[in-house]
């Protein structure tokens, strides 16, 4: 703890986070290239792979044809061959034109090989959400992907994570999928000058609390904190849970806090139905059946497909105001009156179109 | 090389690849090996081909008919039958079974048992080599089946957009799984496609070992001095069922008259009668084929005596885990 607090560090957003993690650990290691669509155009993947290009050249930073399949097989051809390929996907829901090599081929390659291959692959894949983005522009599937057998699924949401997990997954020698967020791009925070990583199997608390633990993943964290801060006016204390890693996954942290508080909100940032959010309340149900003073609840997106406009939207996924209210409900308060709060979102930094 | 060196080396591969088939066949039905068998029988003068001319220093890609590609590159059965009787002294203690065989240290790199999922890994392993400066050539073979298959054609493009060392090696039978080509394309030639790429097209529908050996050399030279792919068209015939070890002319997509046809020019009976030409004795091919007999009894026997993993082994190598 010592040694971290003498960390220097300096503010920057999730954006330049990810961007200096590929700069400091593509410095570091020759072997380390970084590919797909749009990579090395002049957008550079909304500004995380800028300068790379530059400083690393064509043959460790290119933009490759929209083959996504045979990419992601290149990558693992790569991987198991002596590099170390980062392959990136501006939306997750461009990554499923891969599942076959996914799924059939990265995750089991370490495992048919009898341990003799080993797959250093690190796969970005970015979620979309807010102006218009409609049902192909949004999806998360961290349940989906973290459902696969030698597959770790990790998902940042503060800036220094978005750099240190990013460390952790090119350094490991299995493949991660690494979710990041769109609408976190922006959030500024302090963020460690070298190269520190975040270990994979970690999670964080973000806000310490004693009446009640929301565990919430990605952009439901923001709204988790958000939550908290206005409940802590009247006097409820939330404790904000943050996994940051699906799999490996740090049940003893999760367990710990709602152990103490004894009320669980899951806020995961995807579909309930068979979602992490069912995985994580099985877990504390194995392990806490009796301490429990309230059923775990579960919110995340609608049973449905994310709409474009605005309105249907807000009713898609699971904001602070929605946080508040079951706080109030599970610990049986009376409903605040929210009229004079302002939830500040990094969506209104965001004005599209992408 | 001389050349009765090559036809030795050449008639070695393919006669190991045939006897061991053949006696998977004479014991498959006693049901102790149970893994789905896609049987090389009828393909031996590509792998003896392609493989000799390759060498030792080369990486390759299977598909999951690949009992002789695996047999051809490695020359050894000991754990190829352990392998197929699921034992922990197969080639991966019995967790791949007939479908995903490999060897690193041969370098084979991977076989698969999803139709073309190993081309596009040929294709970054290549890049891979150029990356680190190694001369090494990456060769992927697949039927004409995977050629249907859109991360086929993905790859071909990519390999050929960046100029890379790969050997795309088609061994066309004519059928993906029971489906004849003229039921599957809406285009006349497959060779002349790819010739539109940046790409070296080499074909035959030769079953003589001797000559696919000629021209996966053509095609290696071709690889070396153009700096670009090279993609090998080779026609031949499945004399087996698409999976397991029986004939099935009785269904009716294929037909025995056809099988005799190319039975005619077998590709071992072929090489056997090459030995002859280049002056190798009678005496010493039967001393030959009864070593490579004996290896192959011997390794299956072994197969069948070996324990088969403990259940310890279920979770290892689910992932790579660092050791401090």
């Amino acid at each position: 703890m010592n040694k971290q607090l003498k960390l220097a560090t300096k503010k920057i957003s999730y954006r330049t986070a990810i961007n200096q993690a590929l700069h400091q650990e593509m410095e570091r290691d020759n072997s380390i290239f970084t590919y797909g669509i749009d990579v090395a155009d002049h957008k550079r993947i909304f500004g995380s792979t800028t300068g790379l290009l530059e400083t690393f050249g064509p043959q460790r930073v290119f933009s490759t044809p929209l083959s996504e399949e045979a990419l992601l097989g290149f990558g693992l051809g790569a991987a198991i061959n002596g590099l170390r390929p980062i392959n990136v996907h501006i939306r997750v829901d461009f990554l499923l034109l891969a599942i076959n090599q996914l799924v059939n081929m990265v995750a089991s390659y370490h495992y048919g090989s009898d341990g003799k291959l080993q797959v250093p692959l690190v796969i970005r894949a970015i979620i979309g959400k807010g102006w218009g983005q409609s049902y192909q522009h949004s999806k998360s599937l961290q349940s989906f992907f973290a459902h696969i057998p030698g597959l770790k699924v990790v998902m940042p949401t503060t800036p220094a994570d978005a750099k240190g997990l990013l460390i952790s997954a090119i350094r490991d020698n299995n493949p991660v999928v690494v979710l990041e967020h769109r609408m976190l791009y922006d959030v500024e925070d302090e963020v460690p000058i070298k190269p520190i990583p975040t270990p994979l199997g970690k999670g964080q608390i973000l806000k310490i609390g004693t009446d009640i633990t929301i565990i919430a993943t990605s952009y439901s964290v923001v709204s988790a904190v958000q939550a908290a801060k206005v409940l802590e006016k009247q006097g409820v204390s939330v404790e904000v849970v943050d996994p940051r890693s699906i799999f490996p996954l740090d049940e003893n942290l999760i367990i710990k806090s709602v152990e103490k508080t004894g009320h669980c909100i899951i806020a995961d940032y995807d579909w309930t139905f068979c979602g992490f959010s069912a995985e994580l309340a099985t877990r504390i149900y194995e392990k806490l059946s009796h301490k429990l003073k309230s059923e775990v609840m579960r919110l995340g997106f609608a049973p449905t497909h994310c709409p474009s406009t605005r309105p249907l939207e807000n009713e898609f996924y699971t904001d602070s105001i929605d946080l508040i209210r079951a706080v109030e409900k599970k610990l049986k308060l009376k409903e605040m009156d929210l009229s004079q709060e302002t939830f500040y979102s990094y969506e209104n930094q965001f004005r599209g179109p992408f | 090389m001389n050349r009765k060196k090559i036809i030795l080396n050449l008639f070695k591969k393919a006669y190991l690849i045939r006897t061991t088939e053949e006696l998977i066949i004479k014991h498959y039905d006693n049901n102790e090996m149970k893994t789905p068998m896609h049987m090389s029988m009828g393909e031996e003068a590509i792998m003896a081909g392609v493989c000799t001319a390759l060498g030792k220093n080369s990486q390759t890609f299977g598909t999951y008919r690949s009992h002789g590609l695996y047999l051809a590159v490695t020359e050894e059965t000991d754990k190829f039958f352990a392998e197929m009787y699921g034992k922990v002294t197969g080639v991966l203690k019995g967790k791949s079974g007939s479908m995903h065989l490999l060897s690193p240290s041969d370098g084979l790199l991977g076989i698969s048992a999803v139709v073309g999922s190993t081309i596009p890994l040929a294709v970054g392993a290549a890049f891979a080599n150029i990356y680190l400066k190694k001369k090494q050539i990456t060769t992927v073979f697949f039927g004409d089946g995977a050629v249907d298959e859109g991360v086929f054609w993905e790859s071909l493009n990519i390999a050929c957009s960046k100029g890379l060392p790969v050997l795309f090696v088609c061994e066309d039978n004519g059928y993906a799984v029971h489906t004849p080509l003229s039921a599957r394309r809406g285009y006349k030639s497959l060779t002349n496609i790819v010739k539109q790429y940046s790409c070296s097209v080499f074909e035959t529908d030769s079953t003589d070992a001797e000559q696919i050996y000629k021209l996966s050399l053509e095609a290696i030279n071709s690889i070396q001095k153009k700096h670009r792919p090279a993609f090998l068209h080779l026609k031949y015939y499945r004399y087996l069922e698409h999976v397991g070890v029986h004939e099935d002319f009785h269904a009716g997509y294929r037909t025995k008259l056809e099988f005799m046809e190319w039975q005619k020019k077998d590709p071992v009976k072929l090489l056997r009668n090459k030995l002859k030409d280049v002056k190798v004795k009678d005496m010493d091919i039967i001393e030959l084929e009864e070593r490579i007999n004996k290896q192959v009894e011997e390794s299956l026997q072994k197969a069948k005596k070996a324990p088969f993993p403990d259940p310890s082994e279920l979770l290892k190598n689910t992932f790579y885990e660092q050791t401090a």
